[in-house]
């Protein structure tokens, strides 16, 4: 197994490494020791391969992530897994701001807490915290599932499209055009998948509470002009 | 985007490394801003007497000789250079004349800041040779605060650097641009307070320091901010004996903090952290929007 010491190695070298594995290469395995909150760790990662993170990034981590499978075995800065198109981005720790903002696929879990905006202009990903979110998550989410064990800041949900969000907790306030929907059985199903692909046990679907768009905004309408 | 960082000691065995720590935080934040950089450090009181800490843009000229025109002005004043700036220390019970006898012996020097404890250092260019030359290694100190700005509000030049003093032993840096700037600074300057450059980060240091010689302590001036103060920010602010952190409700701009028994420590992103002491197991949160946090060693003790 490839072992990248980021004290020592450049960060470059390591993502390149990355990069340059053949298309159907086979599985790889990789860690990354002692990133001390450096940027861009595990960028463009195209083939499935994975990367196992000992310690917390900057920004941007696995942004762009097609097919691979990281874990940070820490916390992780702004922008973790941002764009993912598929694959799985597990954070063992916190993540900060916009956190898989505008991913079109895959799967991130966040163990711990995500920070403001998360999911923001969610485009197909799947997303499960295991702890709270803050303020404006899922602003602008056009599809995929956001999943939060704890609660949830203000404005969730604002100007969403098609993004499915389930909360467990409270949720501080719902933003313009988000409203809570009836759980039917075709959603518990989802979030009974979700809940087990991101390794939440102990937890019911039915102790979460759903939320949508209204619907009211995203085609412009005269008569809700100063809903915007 | 701007870097900022703070490290507020607990452990009174890590004073004299305090320079040294908060250097290495704010050269780690150098591709934040390279524009210029600044340090505020919170050294031990001297019995009787207040410092001063003064710039030139003609050093040369206006620091020579300046300890012996105090005197002759009647004041008992010792004077440090550092470079570009400089250390009065003046006797407690003359420290009020001192700003009109500079004005009229050295009309060009600035104060930069002034208070039982804080030195503020601050110039153009790259943290790393801001630290070289005013020696900030070397010093020791309760508590420090420090900037490297990437300018966006006004012009790159020493008095737009931060951190900007905000009252005796107080001072602010701020990562973000506000957008009621110019609106506040006209109600300020109605009220009686000079400007010294069109920066933003001054007038958000200008109205705490308003704010509380109306009677608020640094807790409840912050919380004010929350509400008169339009735009984005994310503030470190220091006091003689506290540390303040103060971020916008919106709160795009980056902050994260760590706290252990020895220290509580702020960065605008966590790799200025990553050299401190049992960084490894330090508590390491992200401050919460619209929240005021604030530490004091009075207090605390």
């Amino acid at each position: 197994m490839p072992v990248f010491d980021l004290s020592r190695t450049p960060l470059r070298e390591f993502n390149s490494a990355l990069h340059e594995l053949p298309s159907g290469a086979n599985d790889s395995v990789f860690e990354v020791d002692n990133p001390r909150g450096l940027h861009a760790v595990a960028v463009g990662i195209d083939t499935p391969v994975t990367v196992d993170v000992r310690g917390s990034v900057g920004y941007y981590c696995a942004g762009m992530n097609d097919g691979g499978t990281v874990t940070i075995h820490g916390s992780a800065g702004p922008g973790v897994a941002e764009n993912m198109m598929s694959g799985k981005v597990v954070i063992e720790g916190d993540a900060s701001q916009y956190a898989g903002a505008t991913g079109h696929g895959g799967l991130l879990v966040i163990k711990g807490n995500a920070a403001s905006r998360c999911g923001i202009s969610m485009k197909g990903i799947d997303i499960v915290v295991h702890g709270n979110i803050g303020h404006m998550s899922a602003f602008m989410g056009q599809s995929g599932h956001l999943v939060v064990l704890g609660d949830a800041g203000d404005a969730l949900g604002d100007s969403l499209y098609e993004a499915k969000l389930f909360v467990r907790g409270s949720v501080k306030s719902l933003g313009a055009d988000c409203t809570e929907k009836p759980m039917r059985p075709e959603h518990l199903e989802k979030l009974a998948e979700l809940l087990k692909k991101a390794g939440a046990e102990g937890v019911k679907p039915e102790e979460f509470k759903r939320y949508g768009s209204a619907r009211q905004l995203y085609n412009f309408n005269i008569d809700n002009a100063d809903a915007y | 985007m701007c870097g900022i960082v703070g490290l507020f000691l607990k452990d009174r065995a890590l004073e004299p490394q305090l320079g040294q720590l908060l250097s290495d935080m704010l050269i780690t934040m150098t591709d934040r801003g390279p524009d210029s950089a600044g340090i505020a450090i919170y050294g031990a009181a001297t019995g009787g007497r207040a410092k001063v800490t003064v710039q030139s843009p003609d050093p040369a000229e206006d620091f020579d000789g300046l300890g012996e025109a105090l005197k002759t002005a009647g004041l008992d004043a010792e004077v440090t250079v550092k470079s570009t700036h400089a250390v009065i220390a003046v006797a407690t019970d003359q420290a009020h004349r001192i700003r009109t006898i500079l004005a009229e012996l050295r009309p060009a020097m600035r104060i930069m800041g002034s208070g039982d404890c804080v030195e503020i250092y601050k110039e153009t260019g790259l943290p790393k040779d801001v630290v070289a030359r005013f020696d900030v290694r070397s010093m020791q100190g309760s508590h420090g605060i420090g900037h490297t700005r990437m300018a966006t509000e006004s012009a790159v030049t020493t008095l737009g650097a931060h951190p900007f003093s905000t009252g005796a032993d107080q001072c602010l840096v701020h990562n973000g641009s506000l957008s009621n700037h110019n609106n506040l600074r006209r109600e300020l300057v109605r009220e009686g307070i000079a400007f010294e450059t069109q920066n933003d980060s001054e007038v958000a240091a200008a109205y705490i320091t308003a704010e509380m010689a109306k009677g608020k302590d640094l807790g409840e001036a912050l919380t004010g901010a929350l509400d008169d103060l339009d735009g984005f920010f994310t503030f470190v602010v220091g006091t003689k004996s506290g540390f303040g952190v103060v971020r916008d409700p919106i709160a795009c701009k980056p902050a994260v903090m760590a706290e252990t028994d020895q220290y509580v420590a702020f960065g605008s992103e966590y790799r200025a952290l990553v050299n401190l002491p049992g960084i490894e197991t330090a508590r390491v949160w992200e401050p919460e929007p619209a929240t005021v946090y604030f530490w004091d060693h009075e207090k605390a003790a």
